[in-house]
This record gives structure tokens, sequence and C-alpha cells, in this order.
């Protein structure tokens, strides 16, 4: 009896595996690797269980790889292993390099045209997909976590040095005249401080100021494209800073965000930082802070245009099977989605992506609840992006940023002038980039 | 003598180390202690697990290597062309390498040194019996657990230019500490925090090596009107020598090989390649920049380095070591 009862069981077992089309359809798994830890690590898996929750086909697992160098480095290698993630989330210096792996990439515009699912780029903010379109208007990724450079400032210090809080500088000289009363009334030791030098004064000045960083559109237009950012409005900038060092009026922060601790500390009282800084600073500053647009030199025409993002995309790989794709572009419209994309950028501190989380932000009085959050959009969209302001795109770029970072040690601790830093930056990136041209004919 | 008789022993004899034979020659009996397998395959299965290791850990990923060096493909490997030596022609024009190379001599010695001489200074102060020398010892044993990108991210802490509590300190008396900028700060740091750790593990074989120098020696000196530092360098120091030595190579590797997480929790390479390590800079051109092939080239030059370095060592060094 008791054979017998085990041998049906068995039966119905291997019956009902055999058939698996009988049993309710499983959801489709779609991998995404991603490189938000913490808290943010938290509101992504958020993300995706509210879009698992929303529908039954698709089921996406977020994976947390670390840095968004080691989930870029991840995402390679399991590629080379032949074992991808569908969605990679990749920094905005991978952006040429993804771009170049042809046969490995799958660029988001066809993955929404395959889908068949509503799919408007114009919905997006321009100056956010801007940095990753084609020249011809192709969307290859799908942004997600973008910020850009803004200027925060110590309304305490302002106070105590009786400037007015309301009016933070609005250009470099007068950045150096208020850096220079904060030290004199003794209301913060240095002046001015950055974070993420090469991104906020080399890269996100050009565009501020409409001059090109590279030939070709700023790398647009092909991979024979060169840098030339040792043009004399860069030149001058950094010396400047240089210069402002002797009687603090600037102090260099150390390379990526190290610079955050001298504002949060008060040890300076202007800071320029990512926009996505601003959660960071809210939980760590005991003083009143507030942010302003990038200061901008008054003598160069066309200052202000606009600013760059930061931050990363989500990209799609190849060899998929086109149910799955279809899993990835309904992900890609739910994160869209005015509300969701509102919530991340309300939480976040990361520019809404869309012009309808924007609009809905708005609506929801965020802005007036929260000053200071809405400096970054307002900035990034101040005008039409031209050539040199839609973003920039180099082969390599990521070790372009460590040379950047080296040169400005040389600079800042005065080895070298401004003009021999930005010179031999400009002389090694192209180095990289002849190579990198070489390699991706 | 030592080596004919050795070459007359059967094959598959498992025959002893070095150090053994060179203790046993002393003691006149050679043959006498050793251990016949009767079965011919048993050996073989006993170090097969070992090889295995070897094998997958080691051999396979350094060939991989090899072979990527002389590669040069896109980061997916979608297109990749045999470029002969074009990489290592790169590395070796490249004046960012060579001042890499130089800078990791001075950084290498600098730990090395450091490590030694003060693991040796604790060791002997620790060997005359304190009270409280257990939990001495235990002190100073403790660095060795934490993981060398913890220890960075502590030094860190306590040197950040803005918010350190050494660099405040340092502020005090007139050191004006900033290693984001200061490549000669930075330089220091770095060693200091690569150092720490290996106190640790130096201290313990000191220690052991002061223990096991028998006591009569140094009474017999000491009866003889040698005084503490007299006795230190013709007996103690002699004695010590073959854990020096050992110590020597393990440290060398260690500051090659092992400190990459130090730099990286601390300065990253920086400021201004000052302490751009040749490891680091395999770690940075492969993983940050991509660079397969240039980073694979490194990577067989650091194996050939100490490679080299090791037989070096032990061609030439070890002869001066009395066992």
């Amino acid at each position: 009896m008791k054979h017998l009862r085990k041998f049906k069981m068995a039966l119905v077992a291997a019956t009902l595996m055999a058939l698996p089309g009988l049993a309710l359809a499983a959801p489709i798994t779609i991998n995404w690797w991603h490189a938000h830890g913490g808290v943010l690590g938290e509101k992504v898996n958020s993300i995706c269980e509210g879009f698992n929750k929303s529908q039954t086909q698709y089921q996406v697992v977020p994976t947390y790889k670390g840095s968004y160098a080691d989930t870029m480095t991840a995402g390679i290698a399991a590629f080379r292993a032949k074992n991808p993630p569908h969605i990679l989330q990749v920094f905005e210096v991978g952006t040429a390099t993804m771009m170049a792996a042809k046969g490995a990439i799958k660029p988001v515009y066809e993955v929404m045209k395959q889908s068949g699912l509503p799919f408007d780029p114009s919905a997006y903010l321009p100056t956010v997909t801007g940095y990753y379109t084609t020249t011809d208007g192709k969307m290859l990724s799908m942004p997600f976590n973008s910020s850009t450079a803004i200027l925060y400032y110590n309304i305490d210090a302002f106070k105590k040095a009786g400037l007015d809080p309301a009016k933070p500088p609005k250009t470099w000289p007068e950045a150096g005249e208020v850096a220079k009363k904060l030290v004199a009334a003794g209301a913060s030791p240095v002046g001015l401080s950055s974070s993420w030098n090469g991104w906020i004064h080399l890269e996100n000045l050009g565009a501020w100021h409409n001059v090109p960083f590279g030939t070709k559109a700023n790398g647009f237009g092909g991979t024979d494209a060169r840098y030339t950012f040792n043009s004399p409005l860069y030149v001058k900038h950094i010396q400047q800073l240089a210069d402002w060092q002797k009687d603090k009026t600037f102090i260099y922060g150390g390379r990526t965000d190290l610079g955050n601790a001298k504002f949060n500390s008060g040890e300076v009282g202007l800071y320029t930082a990512s926009s996505a800084s601003y959660a960071g600073f809210k939980k760590t500053c005991q003083f009143e802070f507030g942010t302003a647009m990038l200061p901008y030199w008054p003598d160069q025409k066309g200052a202000p245009q606009n600013t760059i993002i930061g931050g990363a995309s989500l990209w799609v790989l190849n060899g998929f099977k086109p149910e799955e794709y279809k899993g990835v572009a309904a992900f890609f419209n739910y994160i869209s989605s005015p509300e969701v994309m509102a919530d991340w950028h309300q939480f976040t501190g990361y520019l809404p992506i869309t012009k309808a989380a924007y609009e809905l932000t708005k609506k929801q009085g965020f802005y007036e609840k929260n000053p200071g959050t809405e400096t970054a959009i307002l900035q990034m969209t101040l005008h039409k992006p031209t050539e040199n302001s839609k973003g920039i795109r180099f082969g390599d770029h990521a070790k372009t940023r460590d040379i950047m970072d080296n040169e400005f040690e040389a600079i800042f601790s005065g080895q070298k002038t401004a003009k021999q830093g930005l010179d031999d930056a400009v002389k090694a990136g192209n180095e990289l980039l002849i190579k990198f041209e070489k390699a991706n004919k | 003598m030592l080596w004919e008789r050795q070459a007359a022993a059967p094959e598959n004899y498992p025959t002893y180390g070095r150090h053994d034979r060179a203790g046993c020659l002393s003691c006149g009996s050679t043959m006498e202690k050793r251990v016949v397998f009767k079965n011919r395959i048993l050996p073989y299965i006993l170090v097969a697990p070992q090889i295995a290791i070897t094998v997958v850990f080691f051999i396979w990923p350094a060939s991989q290597a090899l072979v990527q060096s002389f590669l040069q493909e896109d980061a997916f490997g979608t297109s990749s062309a045999f470029v002969w030596f074009d990489n290592f022609v790169g590395i070796f024009t490249s004046p960012e390498y060579l001042h890499s190379f130089h800078v990791t001599l001075v950084f290498s010695i600098s730990v090395a040194g450091l490590a030694l001489s003060v693991a040796l200074l604790l060791a002997v102060m620790a060997d005359r019996a304190l009270r409280s020398a257990t939990v001495y010892k235990t002190l100073i044993i403790w660095p060795y657990a934490v993981a060398p990108v913890v220890a960075g991210v502590l030094w860190y802490f306590l040197f950040n230019p803005t918010v350190g509590m050494m660099a405040f300190f340092l502020k005090k008396v007139g050191v004006n500490w900033n290693h984001t900028l200061n490549g000669t700060q930075a330089m220091t740091l770095v060693i200091i925090a690569a150092a720490w750790r290996e106190v640790s593990y130096n201290f313990l074989f000191f220690l052991a090596g002061l223990q096991s120098i028998p006591h009569s020696f140094i009474e017999a000196a000491a009866i003889d009107g040698a005084g503490p530092w007299r006795r230190f360098w013709t007996i103690v120091f002699p004695l010590l020598s073959p854990t020096m030595f050992f110590l020597i190579v393990v440290n060398i590797v260690y500051a090659f090989f092992d400190t990459f997480g130090v730099i990286h929790a601390l300065t990253r390479g920086g400021p201004y390649y000052a302490t751009n390590i040749l490891v680091y800079k395999v770690f940075n051109d492969g993983f940050i920049n991509l660079d397969l092939g240039g980073s694979a080239a490194q990577s067989v030059v650091l194996m050939i380095v100490v490679i080299t370095l090791t037989v070096v060592q032990f061609r030439f060094i070890e002869r001066k070591v009395h066992y």
C-alpha cells in the first residue's frame, strides 16, 4: 500500500514536471545589475517590487554589484562568460565604451520598438537623454539616475560674515569675493572647495560656458574626436582656483566626493558638488544651507548655457529572447511613469528624467516644501542644449578622469601651472582616444 | 656532500626540506629519518589536491594573463587582435609606468624595512618575560586579523585632512597635514598603514625565533662581559637570520601584491601618481579603465619581477644565512 501511494505521487510529480505548459506560466525573470547600495539600494528594491506586483508576466530581480566600476566590470565579465544580466547600470563615463561594444548591447530604442509598447522619446528631458542618444536622435540607453553640478552654500556662515543668504554668488569673481569675506570674517576657515573636480570644473565648465570640451561635437560625431579642454577658458578657470589657494579662498577637496567633509564640517562656506549630494548634506550638516546654480565667468559670451549630467543609465545586453526584451521594455515604461520617477527624484535628489515627473513634482508642491531641490533641474534646462552642452562622449573617459585628478593634484600642489597640467592631461587623454579609435575601428 | 647523498636516494622517497636535512647533518644520521612509501601511486594522490589548487588558482589564471598580454581587445571581447609585444612596448615607453616602478621600489623597501624593524624591536622586548606578556603579545597580534581594506579605512579616518584625529594633532604641532595634495605625506601614510598590519605577522615569527635561542648562549656571553647591545648583534641576530630571511621574502611579496586594499582606501594612487604602485596600476588599468591587454602585460611583468626577486633571494642571500 505504502509503496503504491509513493508510486502514485511520483507519477503525479513526473506528469507535472513533464507538462509545464499545463501549470500556470512562471513569470519571466529579468535580471538587473545595479550600483546602488544602502538606502538607495532599498529604494531600487522597492521599485522592482512595485513593478513585480503591478503585473504577473515578468519578475525583475535587482542585484547590487558594488561601485559603478565594479558593476560595469561584473557585467562585462558576465558577458564574456556568456551569462550576462538583461539590464546593466553603467555610469556616464562608460557610455562610449558601451556604445562601441556593438555586439554586446541592444539599443533601448530597438528594445522599445520591437516590444510594441508605447514609447515616446520626447517625453524625456532632452538634456538627460541627449547624453545617451546618437546624433540622429536614437536613444541607446535608458537614463535612470542623473544629477548635475550645483553650488551649495552655508547660510549660517553667510549670516556670520554679514552676507545676504538670499544672494549667493552668481559669477566666479563674485564667488571669489564671497569666499574672501567668509574667511576674513572667520565664518569659515576656507572659502570654497569642490567634489568631482574633473566633472565640475572641466566638463561642466565647458557646457556651462558653451565652450567645446573636445572636437567632433564633444565626441558625439565619432571616435576620431580629441580633447580640447586646455583652451583659454579652462586654463583661466583652473589657474584662478590654484591662485585662490594662497589666501585660503579655495582648497582642494580630494578626489571623487571626499571633499564633502569639508562642507558639512563647516571648513568651507561654498562648495560645488553633485545635486544628488543634497540628501546627504540634509542629514549631515548641522547648519542651514542653500543651493544655487554654478557660478560662471561673465566675460564669456554665451554663459550661462546649461550644465551636463553625471550618474548612470541602464543598458540592455544582447542575446536574450524577444519575450524577455518585452519584459525589459515593460519595466522601462514602469520606471518612466510619472509617479515612480517623481518618487525616485524626490527621494534621492536625482533629476526627474521625464517632463511629466517634473510637472507632477511641481504640482505636489515638493519644491516649495524643500527649497533648493529645484536648482539642478532649472540649471539643466536653462537653455536648449548646444553641441557643446549636450554632453560628452569619449572612449575610456573613466581613465581620463583619473588623469585629470592626477594633473589637478600637480596643479594644486604647485608642481605645475594650470596650462602645463591641462596640456599634459589633454595629451595623455588623446593618446587614449587614439588607442580607443584603433581598437574600435 | 649533502647534495650527492641526496641524488643517490631513490626517486620516490619523500624527502625533507633543506632545513631538516641540515639539522640531521649535525646529528649525523640522514637515512634513519626517511619514511618509505611502498605504494607508488599513493604519494601522487596525496599531493594531488595541492597540485589541483595550484593549477586552478595560480597556473591557469597566470597563463590566461600571459595570453591576454599579447592581445588587444575591446572590453567585451567582441573583437580581439594578436599584437605581439605591442602591450609590453606600450607600458615600457609610458613614463607613468616607469614612474610607478620607482614608486613601488621605494614603497616595498620601506614597508618591508619598517615592518621588520618595528616587529623585531617589539619581539625583543616581549621576549624579556614581562608580567603581562600575554596581554602585550595578544594586542600586537590583533592588527593581523584586520582586513587590509578595513585597515585602510581606519587609517583614512585617522589622517583625513578635514576630520581626522591624527591630522588634527599634527596641525596642532605645526605640520600642515594634507596627504590629498602632498605626495611625500601620502607615501608616508600608505607605508605606515601597510607596514602596521605586517608588524603583527613578523612579530609572531620573531618571537618564536627568539624563544628557540638557547639561553645558555646568552648567559655565557653575559658572563664573558658582553653588554646587551653586543649580545644582540653577535648572538641573537645571527641566530635569527633564518627567520629574518624568510620574513624578508614574505614582506617583499606582501608589499608588492597585498597592499592593493590600503592604496585603494587611502590614496587611489594619488596625489599625482605619488603612490601609484604597480599592483594598483594593474587594477586601475584593468578594472577601471578596461585596458585588459595593457593590464595583463603589467601583471606578467610583475610576476616576472617577483619570481626573479625570490630566486635572487634564495640563490644569493640564503647562502649567508645560518641554519
